[in-house]
């Protein structure tokens, strides 16, 4: 998040993204009270399925089979547990949310168990009826995500037919409702022209948030990343109309933005410092510290089948690996910004030097940095190669076996 | 696409009565031992002041009854916690959380 999240002096806010680069609540290095150690904020990815197939999907390549998901009472319990130990929001997602049946009820033990619940979701196959109901049960917000606001664009870059029109009027549905309402529009290279009207468009629809989500490449963005990559130039407009529009709209729309990092010289503080704030859940129940964390193979995850999320939490080899700064190498252990970035992202220093303990190769201190962003920029000035969609025939297909490391600098 | 009016931003004086919007949820929170905000992906971290502000945020309310609220409890000049008051208002309506 690059929004400027300082208010008055009387009030401190933090973002509480599901791909959030704000730490937690609290002085935590100073207290033992266990509340004041817990995360703040929960992704349960409910489910892998999907009726899109976007190219640059946060969901790790191979995809969870429906066989091994979570039952309902696992869920439930999971929403009861993150109650009790200090989580405060949860975003149920996927995947598609709303493909599982019984979301009725994972979201009412979200709510009994008081955590502010937000629904991501691609809002292709939700009938009226079952978003009203979802509200009676005590859902606080819905993220709809909006792959381009050309039509056509739309249907190619999802692989749905007539999606854009489907989730404008999901979108008025949930405003009629009075619900608060975030517009996500993943941006690169196919739709990065379309940034003002995306905005205009949030405004139209009475949106308070939209999140600019430049994508990030790992997984399967990181497989397509020469089919979504913009130019250098792109991605800077682009920034530069949104800080301009943020100051237009202010007090009508919130805007997020996450910028792309490969043009950035500092990299993101991933999650926020990693096992700090924030923890997901696969649809098998493993309990990892980011969503893209299971693309790091030496990682033992937890499940919470066998495990307590506090336990998981406190005491899980995942977690622990990289938390605080201990872990780190040259030249992040003696940077002066080891405790703002945490030497970024895990797992992009993983994808691209084979080396999760690396400096994130964002960062331009890192030896990896020149080449990446090199390739990068020359995948941005070629036509945009063909998208790999993001679907189960292709993840059997590509594997594991995709990207090499990169030779870093000398 | 359907025509939807477009809100403006809201200029807070002393005249305004600020209501929080209702999907806000403002909550103990007792493992921390502290007041969250709980506000669309982010939580609010207000302190003791803007709590006892955020309580009194009813939509019926003026800021200058608000401020004369807060006078008595922290004896203080109403007019500049009035000041103060707006300050913070105008803060938070133009991120959204507060409505007019």
């Amino acid at each position: 998040m690059t929004d400027d999240l300082k208010i008055d002096g009387h009030v401190d806010a933090i973002a509480v993204d599901d791909e959030p680069t704000t730490g937690a609540i609290g002085d935590q290095e100073e207290s033992n009270i266990l509340c004041a150690v817990a995360p703040v904020g929960l992704l349960a990815e409910l489910t892998h399925r999907c009726p899109l197939q976007c190219p640059y999907c946060s969901n790790p390549v191979e995809l969870e089979s429906v066989k091994n998901e979570l039952t309902t009472e696992e869920w439930c319990s999971v929403m009861t547990q993150a109650g009790e130990m200090g989580i405060l929001q949860v975003h149920l997602s996927g995947g598609e949310p709303t493909a599982r049946r019984d979301l009725e009820d994972i979201v009412k033990a979200a709510a009994d168990a008081g955590l502010y619940s937000n629904l991501i979701t691609a809002a292709v196959n939700v009938k009226r009826e079952r978003l009203e109901k979802l509200q009676e049960l005590g859902l606080d917000h819905v993220q709809v995500s909006v792959q381009d606001v050309d039509a056509a664009g739309a249907e190619r870059i999802g692989a749905f037919k007539n999606a854009l029109q489907t989730k404008l009027q999901f979108a008025r549905w949930v405003k009629e409702l009075d619900m608060p309402l975030t517009i996500n529009a993943p941006i690169h290279r196919h739709n990065i022209h379309n940034v003002p009207r995306y905005i205009d468009t949030a405004v139209e629809l009475g949106a308070q948030r939209i999140e600019i989500a430049h994508a990030q490449y790992y997984g399967w963005a990181l497989l397509n990343r020469a089919a979504l990559i913009p130019t250098y130039e792109e991605t800077v407009a682009s920034i530069e109309y949104v800080e301009a529009a943020r100051e237009r709209l202010k007090g009508v729309l919130t805007i997020d933005m996450v910028v792309p990092d490969y043009y950035a010289k500092r990299p993101k503080p991933c999650m926020g410092g990693w096992g700090k704030g924030f923890m997901n859940i696969t649809p098998a129940g493993k309990v990892l510290p980011c969503h893209a964390a299971e693309s790091i193979p030496e990682l033992n995850f937890d499940n919470v089948r066998d495990k307590k999320l506090l336990d998981i939490w406190m005491d899980s080899e995942a977690f622990n690996a990289f938390r605080g700064t201990d872990w780190m190498k040259e030249p992040c252990k003696s940077c002066a910004f080891k405790e703002v970035d945490f030497g970024g992202c895990r797992c992009q220093a993983m994808a691209i030097s084979k080396d999760p303990r690396n400096t994130d190769p964002a960062c331009s201190l890192s030896p990896y940095h020149t080449e990446m962003v090199k390739i990068a920029k020359q995948e941005a000035a070629k036509p945009a190669a063909a998208f790999v969609y993001r679907n189960t025939r292709n993840a059997a297909k590509v594997g594991k076996a995709h990207g090499e490391a990169l030779e870093p600098a000398e | 696409m359907v025509e939807v009016k477009k809100p403006g931003r809201l200029l807070v004086d002393r005249a305004t009565k600020p209501s929080m919007p209702r999907y806000l949820k403002l909550r103990h929170d007792p493992g921390r031992d502290r007041w969250v905000l709980l506000a669309p992906e982010r939580i609010l971290t207000p302190d003791a002041i803007a709590v006892t502000v955020l309580k009194l945020c009813d939509g019926e309310r003026t800021v200058d009854d608000i401020a004369a609220k807060l006078a008595e409890e922290y004896s203080a000049p109403a007019d500049v916690i009035a000041a103060d008051v707006v300050e913070l208002l105008q803060d938070l309506a133009d991120k959204g959380y507060i409505k007019g």
